[in-house]
């Protein structure tokens, strides 16, 4: 007998409101004021900790093998945010990088470039040349990375200089201080100005969720990011942990999609920060499938930022190609 | 690459080849598996595809009295007097072996009953141990449960379970049983009669000593020679209202002991403040876990109609992203209907719903040609006095109801001759203390649902029977107090 078949999805509401009470009529009414902020997330739905962790926890059973796993492994690497963010990162170590994300594995042409390269924003110029003429785009982080702790002016000068060295994207940090006290203007005020110091450049807002602790903070600060104009919402600058967690990812990917029903933008969800195994990624984008759906299986909308998490998706490539298991040595560490 | 993906999982079947089927199978008695005396044989089905599985024995009178006096030898001579430590490590064994062959177990119960593998490996299997482990830590503090200082055992009893959770509920029933020094004669579903005799064999492995635990295979007519037999002590049946009163009438004026465990018609009880994400989640688990063949299944979705269309458009989306097909393969999510009668039941049953006025929605989707095969089905627009919000349909369909305040919502969830689940979706706590107290309900879940555990009791009021199973409770109902 046949196998399951996954049932075809309704369509989409294309409403403008969503029916929770308490939702506003007007979104830029929410963020006039502190307390038009405040109302909207007392009109949020609350997350449950045990439903959210529950549903992961079945979902991380589904059982992805033979050429759907190998599609995954795929496009898992598609949409890699290839990372580097040390005190001793050089010159050379971002071009070293920047020739991995290009082609992960020479000897294989059939493996995709990954999505992008991420740096510190002084670094941006030598990705950018590193990188030209193909499709891996340079994202910088910003805003005083990874504290977030600085007046706003440094930020934006910060943000600034990343978008003239060329940054085709920007990671920028919230001020998790100014969150947890209660100050959502002043955290919206921020993202919504580094948006403007972007131009072009597409802008990824870090929660990190890990500070926040609890997924309520998690999906305000997700709603806040949005609203703010944010392209992507980020979990974790991969300093802090826990970084990137599958429930954290599944109440991002269920803000996105709400979002998307409210508005009509789609925004992307990027997990960073202790994502290292292949059988991890796949787990990711089982969620990323069955919460916002396959729209955002695209790397302009789904992202992995990791450095070693690379490797292991080669290494389970070749092994799903060629029945046997390459070593850690037969593939570039950089 | 460019744009959106389409990714689809490829088929993740788990294999046969763990379970060994044998072509037929007799009774087990008296610690051996033996042909009937007088009876006769009947097949048991694959009902994801139709497939004869095994022929299996039906009890004949004969042999129910064979059973029962294996039974009544064993309690007398041997597991009575023995010590609650001695009985404790029996039951811890068969717990460890559960636990080693629960793979071979998942499989058989997903085969014979049409249940998804992953229900199967990741509730049933290490459910059905739990119920063994946790009684068994009982077996040698009987002393201390509440029922005086040293609580006698009734005797023999008569075990009948349903074809819902075929192994689980052969744990649910042995396991107390067993604990407070009762034997058993157990006789699993017609349907589903495999997992029970795999069980039988485990009790063999584990040196059960022969006649503690029976299994007599067999339908109706098996289980009324069974609870009408005059040499038991106590009847414990779960299975159908209908049937229930049947053996409630028969019992009476007897001396025997009884508790049941039967139907359900549970409201999922939905507030404008409930974490609306992980509600529509609960709303799945609660009517479309094991497809809905579940007593305890939310099956009334009561929801406050200020988000009605909200939640049901939620479901709706989430529904559509729900799997179905081969039980086995990891990643199904809904499986087959158990039967061609269950199948029948709730096609008739679902067209009421549709004749009464309300509104049916299914996602689109393939049954699959051979089978027995029912989608996941809402129906909207349900009035509390539609067939669909009254009669139990034990299959995978939700009736969607509204209620405007917290007494209403209340009345509705109360207002069925059933009383054995409830859910409440809210994130205020006062709220759920307060309507948890108003359910007529044996089980109330709080932002959860179909949660089970061995430490809790379960049972229900009204036409739902009466009695408890599980957590110390349980012991109440095997113990002469």
């Amino acid at each position: 007998m046949a196998s399951n078949t996954q049932l075809e999805p309704v369509s989409r509401r294309t409403g403008q409101q969503l029916g929770w009470p308490g939702f506003p009529s007007s979104l830029s009414e929410v963020t006039a004021s502190e307390l038009g902020i405040r109302r909207f997330f007392g009109g949020l739905p609350g997350v449950d900790q045990v439903g959210v962790e529950g549903r992961v926890a079945a979902l991380a059973t589904r059982s992805i093998k033979a050429s759907s796993k190998l599609a995954a492994l795929d496009m898992a690497i598609s949409m890699v945010d290839l990372t580097t963010l040390e005190g001793a990162d050089t010159p050379g170590k971002v071009r070293a990088l920047c020739g991995k994300a290009r082609q992960p594995a020479p000897l294989d042409p059939d493996v995709p470039s990954v999505a992008a390269v991420c740096v510190y924003p002084d670094l941006v110029e030598v990705a950018k040349a590193a990188l030209t003429g193909s499709s891996v785009a340079v994202a910088s982080v910003a805003a005083a990375f990874p504290s977030g702790r600085a007046e706003l002016a440094v930020k934006l000068a910060d943000v600034r200089s990343a978008v003239d060295a060329g940054a085709d994207e920007v990671d920028m940090v919230i001020d998790r201080g100014a969150f947890l006290a209660g100050r959502y203007l002043a955290v919206f005020d921020e993202i919504r100005a580094v948006k403007e110091a972007c131009g072009q450049a597409h802008l990824k807002v870090i929660l990190e969720t890990g500070e926040l602790v609890t997924y309520d903070n998690v999906k305000r600060s997700a709603w806040l990011a949005m609203l703010g104009g944010a392209d992507f919402v980020k979990t974790s600058t991969g300093k802090v942990s826990p970084a990137a967690t599958l429930p954290v990812a599944l109440v991002l990917l269920e803000a996105v999609r709400d979002f998307d029903e409210a508005t009509g933008a789609k925004v992307g969800v990027k997990v960073a920060g202790g994502i290292r195994s292949a059988k991890d990624a796949l787990r990711y984008l089982v969620v990323v499938k069955e919460t916002a759906g396959e729209e955002w299986l695209d790397p302009a909308r789904f992202r992995f930022g990791a450095s070693s998490l690379l490797n292991d998706l080669l290494m389970q490539r070749s092994k799903q190609l060629t029945g046997e298991y390459a070593g850690p040595e037969d593939f570039s560490k950089e | 690459m460019l744009g959106p993906m389409t990714w689809d999982y490829a088929p993740a079947p788990e294999s046969r080849a763990i379970v060994e089927l044998r072509p037929s199978y007799g009774l087990f008695i008296d610690g051996e598996f033996i042909d009937p005396l007088d009876g006769t044989s009947f097949k048991t089905v694959n009902p994801a595809d139709e497939e004869v599985l095994a022929e299996v024995t039906a009890a004949g009178p004969r042999d129910v009295d064979r059973a029962v006096a294996a039974a009544r030898r064993a309690q007398v001579e041997v597991w009575g007097p023995m010590s609650g430590a001695e009985r404790a490590k029996y039951l811890f064994r068969v717990a460890r072996i559960l636990q080693e062959r629960a793979r071979e177990l998942a499989v058989l119960e997903s085969l014979d009953n049409g249940k998804p593998i992953r229900e199967s490996r990741d509730i049933d299997v290490p459910l059905a141990a739990a119920y063994f482990f946790y009684y068994a830590g009982w077996a040698d503090k009987l002393g201390y449960a509440g029922f005086g200082s040293d609580p006698p055992p009734l005797g023999v009893a008569g075990q009948v379970i349903p074809w819902n959770f075929p192994l689980l509920m052969a744990a649910w029933k042995l396991a107390p049983a067993l604990a407070t020094g009762n034997t058993s004669v157990l006789k699993p579903a017609e349907t589903t009669p495999l997992s029970a005799l795999l069980l039988a064999e485990i009790c063999q492995q584990a040196d059960l000593p022969p006649g503690v635990v029976n299994v007599i295979t067999g339908a109706g007519a098996t289980g009324e020679a069974l609870v009408t037999h005059s040499g038991i002590d106590k009847v414990a049946f779960t299975g159908s209202t209908e049937v229930g009163k049947g053996i409630q009438r028969a019992l009476a004026g007897t001396r025997k002991r009884l508790t049941l465990e039967l139907g359900g018609k549970g409201a999922n009880v939905v507030f404008d403040d409930a974490p609306l994400d992980e509600a529509v989640e609960g709303i799945v688990n609660g009517i479309f876990f094991n497809q809905g063949h579940v007593c305890c299944a939310g099956s009334r979705l009561l929801v406050q109609e200020s988000i009605a269309s909200e939640v049901v458009d939620r479901l709706k989306r989430r529904l559509a992203t729900l799997r179905l097909g081969d039980p086995l393969d990891k990643n199904t999510d809904i499986g087959a209907i158990n039967s061609a009668e269950q199948l029948d039941k709730i096609n008739d049953l679902a067209a009421t719903g549709e004749q009464e006025g309300a509104q049916r929605w299914a996602p689109s989707c393939t049954l699959p040609g051979r089978g027995f095969w029912f989608p996941p089905t809402v129906f909207t627009g349900v009035s509390p006095s539609y067939r669909i919000a009254r009669e139990e349909i034990f299959g995978p369909v939700l009736s969607v109801l509204t209620f405007r305040t917290p007494e209403e919502a209340v009345m509705k969830a109360n207002n069925v001759p059933y009383g054995l689940s409830a859910g409440i979706w809210t994130e205020k706590g006062s709220r759920i203390l307060w309507m948890a107290g108003q359910m007529r309900a044996g089980v109330v879940w709080a932002n959860t649902f179909n949660r089970f555990d061995p430490a809790s009791p379960f049972g229900g009021y009204r036409e739902s029977g009466f009695g408890r199973e599980g957590g110390r409770h349980g012991l109440e109902a095997y113990l002469d107090v």
